[in-house]
């Protein structure tokens, strides 16, 4: 698979901050691929710069082995963060308007149907809520059929049930083949999405690559969580690995049948036990030291 | 610029501001009310003072007039420019004119304060010692200029001057603190693209609102209009195209529209009240009306009343065509090159 985009060296300074510290790597045409890291890490200044709307301190973006030009505008689709629609036209005039700014577009009413609009397609923009809005501004990021779709924290505010509405979109979107460059400081929304990941940190790429085999690399083990209450409170001495936080214990164990038999010798309840794999934010936890949404 | 790009963004725009109904009425409801307001308010006129004129004035002698020049509610008025003053004559902003160099003096045929000035004055020289030492008469004909006549430019001016400045600068300044134009720069569409069609929006939109308003305003009231309307159009054309450049400037880079309200502000209220909107600026210290003459607005306005009131051709006004041409190219190029999507 080659490259569609690749980012060399890319530094970012404002006035005394470095947003963005250097970071290099490149996206494959047709995958998924995920910046993570929490509010601050530099993400959307990295994703902005590769969207063309920021300048960078120095550093360079191919876009098909090319600097960022007419051309990767023109087969860019990027959804904002934070976008406000033009007032007083609705979202059918939304669309043609921005199908107007390019040389190749989608059909509206494919994206109706793709994005699920036919409910408000002819409503005030100013009367969405915020579900529609999100699927609108997806629409408008698809309105030219793109090559590559950035979408910067596109699930940030909505209801899980929304949120799990938009993933479908975004697999569908997969599915045709486009690349897509995906921010979030979810990470089961980046693990159930992405192909490849980079975490971000402090303006640098503390981690790099598909998000089992990140896990496979740092982990062999899994975690059992119990409540915390009188009966479990001195399991923490018994056992290494073992930490309480808020209202749970955390047990990390590469041996689930030693450990549940030490706890089942202790006499302890195993009410409530709840056995799981490592994710992405204990990931990030043991990189970092900072939880995700911090 | 791609034409495509540019009628679509021109036709969301125009879309834009017509359904706004708030920002809309306003604009068609805010001419109309001042100068319905101002009509009623002046349309008596000052029922108690006659206005004459004295060329020079220094030459008045009581054994030529007797007490006409002392009468209650007669306001004599210098004159230095005996042209200037017989045209006052004509449009009824001077009752009766007195040229004493060559002992003449003027009425208006078809004001009824003239003619009662004429019956006192020739009622004064009744007695008096100099009756041999009489003045010839003469006439000056046309109707008069009343305020309304005088107010309307102003007022279609001032309106054109709102809606240029905020129509255009705190448009675009919302545009880019709520990321509209954050939008927009990440689409093909270049600035040249994007500031051509709000200027030519608000063009258009100004140009037919104040259409409308000359239509509604003159069917109650009929004001005078003795030049030509093509003349007119071309005039509030070029003063329109000029303000909404003006606005591209306070726009270009401002991503707060408190602070954009504050410079919009700044920039109307001078040109509202020094640019000859609801009074001359003849009686103003000389420094101030030299002041008015960098408003676009003065020209604007001054051009429109030439035309309207006087029947002046583009010709006649064409100081102030240039100077609106300058001034719009001037602005354009500084709003254009300091303009920033985000």
């Amino acid at each position: 698979m080659s490259n569609l985009i690749e980012v060399k060296n890319l530094v970012k300074h404002f006035n005394s901050i470095n947003a963005v510290n250097g970071i290099s790597f490149s996206i494959k045409k047709g995958s998924c691929f995920g910046l993570l890291g929490p509010n601050g890490a530099g993400k959307t200044t990295t994703i902005e710069i590769m969207e063309g709307i920021k300048t960078p301190t120095s550093g360079n973006i191919y876009y098909k082995e090319k600097a960022l030009g007419d051309q990767f505008r023109d087969e860019a689709g990027i959804m904002f963060q934070n976008t406000a629609l033009q007032e007083f036209i609705t979202v059918r005039e939304t669309l043609e308007l921005f199908a107007s700014f390019y040389s190749k577009t989608t059909p509206i009413t494919n994206l109706v149907e793709s994005c699920s609009l036919e409910d408000f397609l002819n409503r005030d923009t100013r009367f969405l809520s915020g579900g529609q809005r999100q699927r609108v501004l997806l629409a408008i990021a698809l309105i030219n059929d793109p090559d590559i779709i950035f979408l910067d924290e596109p699930t940030t505010g909505l209801d899980p049930q929304s949120r799990r509405n938009f993933w479908k979109l975004i697999k569908d979107i997969k599915a045709q083949d486009k690349t897509i460059l995906l921010t979030t400081h979810y990470m089961d929304e980046a693990f159930e999405l992405c192909d490849e990941i980079a975490i971000m940190d402090q303006g640098k790429i503390i981690a790099f690559g598909p998000p089992s085999n990140l896990l496979n690399q740092h982990y062999n083990d899994v975690v059992l969580e119990l409540p915390f209450n009188q009966e479990t409170r001195n399991i923490c001495n018994m056992l290494d690995n073992c930490i309480k936080k808020e209202e749970y214990l955390f047990i990390a164990s590469d041996d689930v049948t030693s450990t549940v038999k030490i706890l089942m010798d202790a006499n302890i309840s195993l009410n409530g036990l709840n056995i799981r794999p490592r994710t992405l934010d204990d990931l990030f936890l043991k990189l970092t030291g900072n939880k995700l949404r911090s | 610029m791609k034409l495509k790009r540019f009628l679509a963004l021109f036709h969301a725009r125009n879309q834009e501001f017509i359904r706004d109904k708030s920002a809309f009425g306003w604009n068609v409801i805010f001419p109309v009310i001042i100068v319905f307001g101002f009509y009623f308010a002046f349309s008596s006129g000052p029922i108690d003072l006659y206005k004459v004129g004295s060329y020079p004035s220094a030459a008045i002698s009581d054994k030529q007039f007797g007490d006409f020049f002392k009468m209650k509610h007669v306001k004599i008025i210098s004159v230095t420019d005996l042209e200037d003053a017989i045209a006052k004559i004509e449009r009824h902003q001077l009752d009766m004119l007195f040229d004493h160099t060559k002992k003449q003096y003027w009425i208006n045929p078809e004001s009824p304060a003239a003619y009662i000035l004429e019956k006192l004055y020739l009622g004064s020289l009744v007695g008096v010692q100099d009756t041999q030492n009489s003045y010839s008469k003469h006439l000056q004909s046309g109707n008069e200029i009343r305020y309304v006549d005088w107010l309307v430019p102003g007022v279609m001016a001032m309106n054109m001057m709102f809606s240029a400045l905020f129509g255009v600068g705190f448009v675009i300044v919302r545009y880019r603190k709520n990321g509209v134009l954050k939008r927009l720069k990440a689409t093909p569409l270049t600035a040249l693209e994007f500031l051509s069609a709000q200027v030519c929006s608000r063009l258009l939109l100004i140009l037919a609102i104040t259409i409308l308003i000359y239509a509604g305003i003159n069917y109650f009231i009929h004001f005078r209009m003795n030049g030509s309307y093509f003349d007119l159009i071309f005039v509030f054309t070029l003063g329109a195209f000029s303000l909404i450049s003006m606005g591209l400037i306070v726009s270009a880079r401002i991503a707060n529209e408190e602070f954009a309200s504050g410079l919009l502000n700044l920039l109307s209220w001078p040109m509202m009240f020094l640019s000859g909107v609801w009074f001359s600026l003849e009686g103003v210290h000389p420094y101030l009306q030299k002041m008015a003459m960098i408003f676009p607005l003065t020209h604007l306005i001054s051009g429109a009343r030439a035309i309207m009131i006087d029947g002046a051709s583009l010709a006649d006004i064409s100081t102030h065509l240039i100077t609106l041409t300058i001034m719009a190219i001037l602005f354009l190029f500084i709003g254009a090159i300091s303009f920033r999507w985000d």
